[in-house]
C-alpha cells in the first residue's frame, strides 16, 4: 500500500468569472521510503500540490489517502492533527519563530501534540543532535547562519517522527555550498528510510532524487523536461551532487 | 474507493495539555512589547481602580448615613406624635384627649410587641447659666428609659433615676452643646469642663446638672477633630470671628443630639405645665387642664421587637391607642423607614451612576486591548502560519490569542487593585470633611472579575480572526 494515494485530485480557484485550475485531475502514489522531487516552473501548480499533499489545503475534487487515512471533508482541526502527527515541513525561508530559541522552535510541534515538558526537551535535543546543532540549542534563530537555521527547521520537521517530510525549495535561500550540505542531509535521511518530497524548480536539486515528477499547467507531465529534471547538465556547474538512479547506499553520508 | 483503514483523528480541543506553555507564550509576548503592553494595561488599571474607588466612596457615604440613622435610635424606634383629628372626626375634636401618660401604661400592659416606651414632654426652654443663654434643640421631660431609647451615653455624673422623677426633683442631664454654649467648649477654653453640680436656669427655674452626655460625632468628624488638634499650632489671623454656622460640619444629626437636655418628666409636668403656663391658658382645650395641668405628652417613643414586625407592631399600638383615645385618631406614627429608604436609594443611585462611568472606562480599556491584539496578530501572521503548519489547530491559535488578551487584562486588573488604594487615599486628601472612603473586598472582587471578563470579550474577536487565518496565505505573508 502506498503511503500517499492521490486519485483524480483537482484544485480550482475562482477569480470572479474566471476559473483557474491550479491542479487538474492528478493521480499520484508515493511509496514508503521514496525520495521524490516535484519539479516545474513557477505557477505550474507544484506548490499547490505540495499544500494538498501536506494537508495544508483541501482539494476541490478527488481523494487523498495518507498513511491509510482517507482525507475527505476533514475539518481544519483534523487536518492540523494530521500535519502534526504525520507530516514535517521544511520551507525556503526556514520559518523559525524569531522570539523562541532553537530548542523551543524544535519543541513547537510537540507542544501541539501534547508531549510533556521533560520528554519534549529530550526529544528536541535528540533531533538537534541528529542535525549536529546541540551546541546551538540556546541560540536565537537570528544568531545562526542560513544553513544552521535550515538544519533547525529540519530538526523541527523530524521531531514528531512524521511519515513524510515535505521540503519546499529548501536550498532556495542558501548559497550553493550550504545548499549541498542540506541536500546531503536529505539524502542521508532518505537512506535512513524517511519518505521525502522535495519541491523545487532547480534541476541541480531535482537531480538528487531517484524519482522526479514534473507538473506542467496543473497536470503531471507525461515526459520529463530533461533540462528541468537535471538529466542534462545545462549550466557550467561542476559534477552533479549525486548521480541519479544510483543506489542510495553509495551516497556521501557526511553532513 | 477502499474502505477507511484508519479513522480520522478525533475532533476536540487539546488545549489543556499545554496551557502553561500558552500562558508563558502570552507573558513572553507582553514582555517583548513592554511599553505597548503597559499602555494597553493602563486602560484596565484606570477602569478597575476607578471602579473600586467609586465603590469605596459610596460605601463611605453609606456608612456615614447609617451612623446618623443609628444615632437617632435606629429603625426599630417609632415615634407616636399628636396629629390633628381627621376631617370625618372633626366634630369630636373637643373629646380628643391627646397622647397622655395613660397611653404609656396602656401600651405597657397591652402591646407585647413594644419592648421600650419613652414618653416625652417637650419644653421650649431658654437655658441660662454662667452669664450665657442657650436655646437647646431638644429640652424634654422624660423617664430615665429615654437614655437607652435614644442611645445616649452619660460621660460625667449620672442619668436621673426613677426617684428623681417620682419626686419631681429639679435635676437635669445635658448634652455637650449646652455645656459648650453656657460654660465654654473644650476647643475654646482649652480644657474639658465638667458641668456636673452646676446650676442652670430653665426658663428661670433653677436646676442642678447631675450628668452630661458624651460628645456625639461621626467617625469622620472625630478624625477631623483629632487632625485639627494635631495642627492646633496654626493661629487664626485677624479679628476673632465665628467662621460660619455649622462648625460641626455636615453631620447635623449629631449636633442636634448634642443639643439635648433631659429633665425628669414629672418635674416638667409639675413645674411647667401646672395650668399657669401661657400655653395652657391660650389653649382652647381647657378641659385637659385640671389640677395637674396639661397632661399631654409632646410625643411618645417606642421601640419594637424587630424591623420585620413593624407593620404588626404598629397595628398593635394603634389598636391600644384607639381604645384609650375613644376611637379618635388624634395621633400618628413616625418611623425612620423613609430615611432608611432614602439612604438606600441614594446609595443605589450613586453606585449605579459611578458604576456606569467606571464601567465605561473599563470598556475603553477593553477596546484598547482588542486594538492591540488586532495589531499584534497582523504583526504575527507569519508566526500563526508557522504554528499552523506544525500542527496548531484553530482552537490552539484561538486559545493562544485569548490567553494573551486575558493575561494583559489580569495583570492590568491586579495593578488596578493596587492602584485603587492610592486613588482612594488621594480622594481622601482632597475631601477630608466628607465620609472616609471604605475599600470593600466585594468591590475589589467585582472590579477584578470585570477586568477578566473584559479581557476575554476583547480577546474573542482578534482570536477568531487569528484562528481563521489560512495557513498557506499566512506562510506566504511577508
Amino acid at each position: 500500500m502506498a503511503l500517499v494515494e492521490l486519485r483524480n485530485v483537482s484544485k480550482i480557484y475562482r477569480l470572479g468569472e474566471e476559473e483557474i485550475r491550479a491542479l487538474d485531475d492528478i493521480t499520484l502514489d508515493i511509496e514508503v521510503g521514496e525520495f521524490i522531487s516535484i519539479i516545474g516552473p513557477s505557477g505550474s501548480g507544484k506548490s499547490t500540490l505540495m499544500h494538498i499533499l501536506g494537508c495544508l489545503d483541501s482539494p476541490t475534487h478527488g481523494t487523498i489517502k495518507l498513511d491509510g487515512i482517507m482525507i475527505e471533508r476533514a475539518s481544519a482541526r483534523q487536518l492540523a492533527t494530521l500535519r502534526n502527527q504525520k507530516i514535517g515541513f521544511v520551507f525556503q525561508f526556514f520559518n523559525l519563530l524569531p522570539k523562541l530559541n532553537v530548542v523551543q522552535n524544535v519543541e513547537l510541534p510537540m507542544i501541539y501534540s501534547g508531549v510533556s515538558g521533560k520528554e519534549r526537551r529530550e526529544r528536541a535535543m535528540a533531533a538537534l543532535a541528529a542535525v549536529d546543532l546541540v551546541n546551538r540549542a540556546r541560540h536565537r534563530p537570528s544568531q545562526l547562519s542560513g544553513g544552521q537555521q535550515q538544519r533547525v527547521a529540519i530538526a523541527r520537521a523530524l521531531v514528531n517522527n512524521p511519515r513524510i517530510v515535505f521540503a519546499d525549495e529548501p536550498t532556495g535561500n542558501l548559497d550553493s555550498h550550504t545548499g549541498d550540505a542540506i541536500l546531503r542531509l536529505f539524502r542521508q535521511l532518505s537512506q535512513e528510510g524517511r519518505t521525502m518530497v522535495l519541491v523545487t524548480h532547480d534541476p541541480e536539486i531535482a537531480a538528487v532524487t531517484p524519482r522526479r515528477i514534473e507538473i506542467r499547467d496543473g497536470k503531471i507531465a507525461v515526459k520529463l523536461d530533461e533540462t528541468l529534471a537535471g538529466l542534462v547538465r545545462s549550466g557550467a556547474r561542476a559534477a552533479p551532487v549525486a548521480a541519479p538512479n544510483k543506489p542510495p547506499a553509495s551516497a556521501p553520508s557526511e553532513v | 474507493m477502499k474502505p477507511l483503514p484508519l479513522p480520522l483523528p478525533a475532533e476536540g480541543l487539546r488545549v489543556s495539555s499545554h496551557l502553561n506553555v500558552t500562558v508563558q507564550t502570552g507573558l513572553r509576548e507582553i514582555w517583548a512589547h513592554k511599553f505597548r503592553s503597559l499602555l494597553t494595561m493602563l486602560g484596565i488599571i484606570l477602569g478597575v481602580s476607578s471602579l473600586v474607588a467609586m465603590s469605596a466612596m459610596v460605601s463611605g457615604m453609606e456608612k456615614g448615613a447609617k451612623e446618623a440613622l443609628i444615632a437617632i435610635g435606629g429603625l426599630e424606634k417609632v415615634r407616636v406624635e399628636a396629629q390633628d383629628v381627621p376631617v370625618e372626626q372633626m366634630h369630636l375634636t373637643d373629646q380628643a384627649v391627646g397622647i397622655t401618660i395613660r397611653d404609656v401604661y396602656a401600651l405597657k400592659r397591652s402591646a407585647p410587641l413594644v419592648t421600650q416606651l419613652s414618653p416625652e414632654m417637650r419644653l421650649w426652654a431658654t437655658l441660662s447659666a454662667n452669664g450665657n443663654t442657650f436655646r437647646p434643640w431638644n429640652c424634654v421631660g422624660v423617664w430615665p428609659v429615654a437614655l437607652a431609647m435614644n442611645e445616649h451615653v452619660v460621660e460625667y455624673g449620672r442619668m436621673f433615676n426613677e426617684i428623681d422623677d417620682e419626686q419631681a426633683r429639679s435635676v437635669c442631664v445635658i448634652g455637650t452643646a449646652t455645656r459648650d454654649e453656657l460654660w465654654g467648649a473644650p476647643e475654646k477654653v482649652g480644657r474639658e469642663i465638667n458641668p456636673v453640680g452646676e446650676t442652670l436656669f430653665v426658663n428661670g427655674v433653677p436646676f442642678t446638672v447631675v450628668g452630661m452626655f458624651k460628645h456625639y460625632e461621626s467617625d469622620q468628624e472625630r478624625k477631623a477633630r483629632e487632625f485639627a488638634k494635631s495642627q492646633a499650632a496654626q493661629q487664626q489671623s485677624g479679628v476673632s470671628r465665628n467662621r460660619g454656622w455649622g462648625r460641626r460640619g455636615g453631620n447635623f444629626v449629631f449636633y442636634l443630639k448634642n443639643a439635648t437636655v433631659y429633665l425628669p418628666l414629672n418635674t416638667v409636668w409639675m413645674k411647667f405645665r401646672s395650668g399657669a403656663t401661657r400655653a395652657a391658658i391660650n389653649s382652647n382645650n381647657g378641659a385637659a387642664i385640671g389640677a395637674t395641668g396639661d397632661p399631654r405628652l409632646s410625643g411618645l417613643d417606642l421601640r419594637i421587637t424587630g424591623i420585620d414586625l413593624l407593620p404588626e407592631s404598629l397595628q398593635q399600638v394603634r389598636n391600644v391607642l384607639m381604645t384609650t383615645h375613644k376611637c379618635i385618631e388624634d395621633f400618628t406614627f413616625r418611623t425612620q423607614e423613609d430615611w432608611a429608604e432614602q439612604i438606600r436609594t441614594f446609595v443605589q443611585n450613586a453606585r449605579l451612576s459611578g458604576g456606569i462611568i467606571a464601567g465605561i472606562s473599563l470598556l475603553v480599556g477593553g477596546i484598547g486591548i482588542m486594538n492591540i491584539m488586532l495589531a499584534s496578530i497582523s504583526e504575527r501572521v507569519r508566526e500563526i502560519g508557522i504554528r499552523k503548519s506544525v500542527g496548531a489547530g484553530t482552537g490552539d491559535i484561538f486559545v493562544q490569542i485569548l490567553v494573551e488578551s486575558l493575561v494583559i487584562a489580569v495583570l492590568g486588573g491586579l495593578a488596578g487593585l493596587v492602584t485603587s488604594f492610592g486613588l482612594v487615599r488621594l480622594i481622601g486628601t482632597f475631601s477630608p470633611t466628607e465620609n472616609a472612603p471604605i475599600v470593600t473586598a466585594s468591590a475589589m472582587a467585582l472590579a477584578f472579575a470585570a477586568s477578566v471578563l473584559i479581557g476575554i470579550v476583547a480577546g474573542i474577536f482578534p482570536a477568531v480572526k487569528a484562528a481563521r487565518l489560512n495557513p498557506i496565505q499566512a506562510l506566504r505573508y511577508e
